[in-house]
């Protein structure tokens, strides 16, 4: 199904596009000393390289290249053994150089494609036309003082990875699952931390609209959107804008846009009508980056398992389904810890209870898988009672509530508890005769055809036994005697 | 190639110089002095040659991921010449 947006028109499609920026998880800075940590006092992640004084020369960061080349592989992508930097140029109080460095004719990484799953299980392949390095700005702050902006240039000269998608989005919710995947890659390679509140992550998003079978029309670029809920927003919002303006007989310029989430608007930067004339060239500084491809396949070889990989595998080896797979996958510390509970046990078993009782719980308390108040030793011993018979599905419900609250063992809580299942012929039998007797127009009317009154037995007897009877053995014996 | 009034003033306005009306005739027949200068490398039959970026073999210098440097703001900020506490400031930036 094509998502689409009704006009006057009729219906339009959308095409959208992804640039996103990525800060490389590294000590120092792409081309200097400085650290590249985020916080710090004012203008102290700084060296003089970094704040553009004269005679200062840019040293590259080998760690960068592995990180982006880590990166590359991740994304599926073609590794360049040759690419460049080249100067980007233009003015602004936070770029104290007066360029970037970037590469633009050469980028380390060529195409590469993203594996998307959206909710209704659908799966599309969203191409990667490139991913390069290249110079974070620093900060400017207006909001100090009524005549002057304030610069900090902590960030100035840190790695980022510019990664561009091709304009294969054709919905909010692709954009959104995109931007999901590619942040759930670079956590488990470790190349980016992926937080876009702190701004680690953030995208530029190309839109255009066009009537089905149309070529591709103008675009706009919505700059810096810093979440995936306004990602999807702004699509919507600039879409619906670009189809009054062709619906009204306009013209869409290519330009650069903000969007207000306040406002739920984008507009025009209109401030920035030469910004796209960077007179790119070499930088001279710079010999261009040669690597090896011995070293390329040495990275690769220590690659973690990856996402995709990863779900695969879990449906294969713990026979459990795709979704439960694609759940437990979604970061690489819950499926470290379900794997530690499904191991030697019921995986499908355990797969329920992760995906259900644990995250249920996490989120009511607030926690995360990393400081999950009931670790995985402790849930998988739990499992154990469950599979030995010492306890049925209902009582491990009430042990694994107990465990959240104090921490004890689940052997420990059925102790204390005396929560033992009942196995006990003898026992069930005397609580089946008990119930049969004091409901005997019900066993009548059971007797007569009303099959459904089974479940009321079970009922009665479990609730008679405080729900430790073992289930089969109460169906056998009522089965046996009604 | 031959540059226009137009274009000087544009080539002006990127690099941030400012330059009176009086200055672009002159201007435009200094940069079209320079173009044609390097234009006689056209004459020259590149076909088939890669480009040379340098004229040594060394291959690029990198450096291991250490922090080696900052923490000099009194250097950073020598310069700066209107510095406010441990900032540069300049001239209102709006958007």
């Amino acid at each position: 199904m094509t998502y689409t947006i009704e006009g006057k028109t009729g219906a339009w499609e959308i095409v959208v596009g992804l640039e996103v920026h990525a800060q490389v998880i590294s000590h120092s800075k792409l081309f200097s000393g400085a650290s590249a940590s985020y916080g710090g006092e004012p203008n102290t992640h700084v060296s003089l390289v970094d704040a553009g004084f004269p005679g200062m020369l840019p040293v590259l960061n080998q760690e960068c290249v592995a990180q982006a080349i880590r990166t590359g592989l991740g994304l599926r992508a073609r590794i360049n053994l040759e690419s460049r930097f080249d100067r980007k140029n233009y003015f602004y109080a936070d770029l104290p150089t007066g360029y970037q460095i970037s590469q633009f004719t050469h980028p380390i990484v060529g195409e590469g494609t993203v594996e998307i799953e959206l909710a209704d299980g659908t799966v599309r392949h969203i191409g990667i036309t490139r991913l390069h390095m290249e110079q974070d700005a620093g900060k400017s702050m207006h909001d100090q003082d009524p005549a002057r902006s304030f610069i900090d240039l902590n960030r100035a000269g840190v790695a980022l990875m510019e990664i561009v998608s091709e304009p294969d989005i054709r919905c909010p919710e692709e954009a959104g699952a995109y931007l999901r995947k590619l942040r759930q890659i670079l956590r488990y390679l470790g190349t980016c931390d992926g937080n876009m509140e702190e701004g680690s992550m953030r995208a530029d998003v190309n839109v255009s609209v066009r009537k089905a079978g149309e070529p591709f029309r103008t675009r706009c670029e919505i700059k810096n959107v810093n979440s995936i809920r306004y990602v999807m927003h702004a699509i919507e919002v600039e879409a619906t804008r670009q189809i009054e303006v062709w619906e009204d007989g306009g013209e869409v310029d290519q330009e650069t846009r903000l969007f207000d989430p306040s406002r739920n608007e984008t507009r025009s930067l209109r401030s920035k009508e030469d910004a796209h004339d960077y007179r790119y060239f070499p930088d001279p500084d710079l010999l261009p980056l040669v690597v090896e491809q011995e070293w390329v396949d040495e990275l690769e070889r220590a690659l973690p398992e990856l996402p995709d990989d990863k779900r695969d595998r879990f449906i294969k080896e713990y026979g459990i389904p795709r979704y439960d797979a694609s759940v437990l996958v979604a970061e690489q510390a819950i499926a470290d810890y379900y794997e530690e509970v499904a191991k030697g046990r019921d995986a499908r078993l355990a797969a329920n209870w992760v995906t259900g009782d644990l995250f249920g719980a996490l989120n009511r308390t607030g926690r995360t898988i990393t400081d999950s108040p009931i670790s995985a030793a402790a849930l998988g011993g739990m499992l154990d009672l469950v599979s030995d018979k010492t306890i049925n599905g209902k009582i491990a419900k009430e042990v694994f509530e107990d465990m959240l609250e104090t921490g004890d063992s689940a052997a420990a809580i059925v102790e204390r508890k005396g929560l033992k299942q009942v196995t006990d012929t003898g026992a069930i039998d005397a609580a089946v005769a008990d119930v049969m007797a004091r409901n005997a127009d019900k066993v009548e009317e059971y007797r007569g055809g009303k099959d459904r009154l089974f479940g009321f037995f079970v009922g009665q007897v479990m609730k008679a036994m405080a729900g430790k009877a073992n289930p089969a053995m109460v169906n056998e014996a009522l089965k046996k005697v009604l | 190639m031959s540059l226009d009034p137009a274009t000087v003033r544009r080539i002006a306005r990127l690099a941030r110089i400012g330059i009176d009306e009086s200055d672009v005739p002159a201007l435009q027949g200094e940069l079209n002095g320079i173009l044609g200068w390097v234009e006689q490398l056209n004459e020259v039959d590149v076909e088939g040659v890669p480009p040379m970026v340098g004229t040594g073999h060394a291959a690029l210098r990198t450096r291991p991921d250490v922090v080696t440097d900052g923490n000099c703001r009194d250097a950073v900020l020598s310069n700066a010449p209107d510095g406010v506490g441990p900032f540069y400031t300049v001239p209102k930036v709006v958007e």
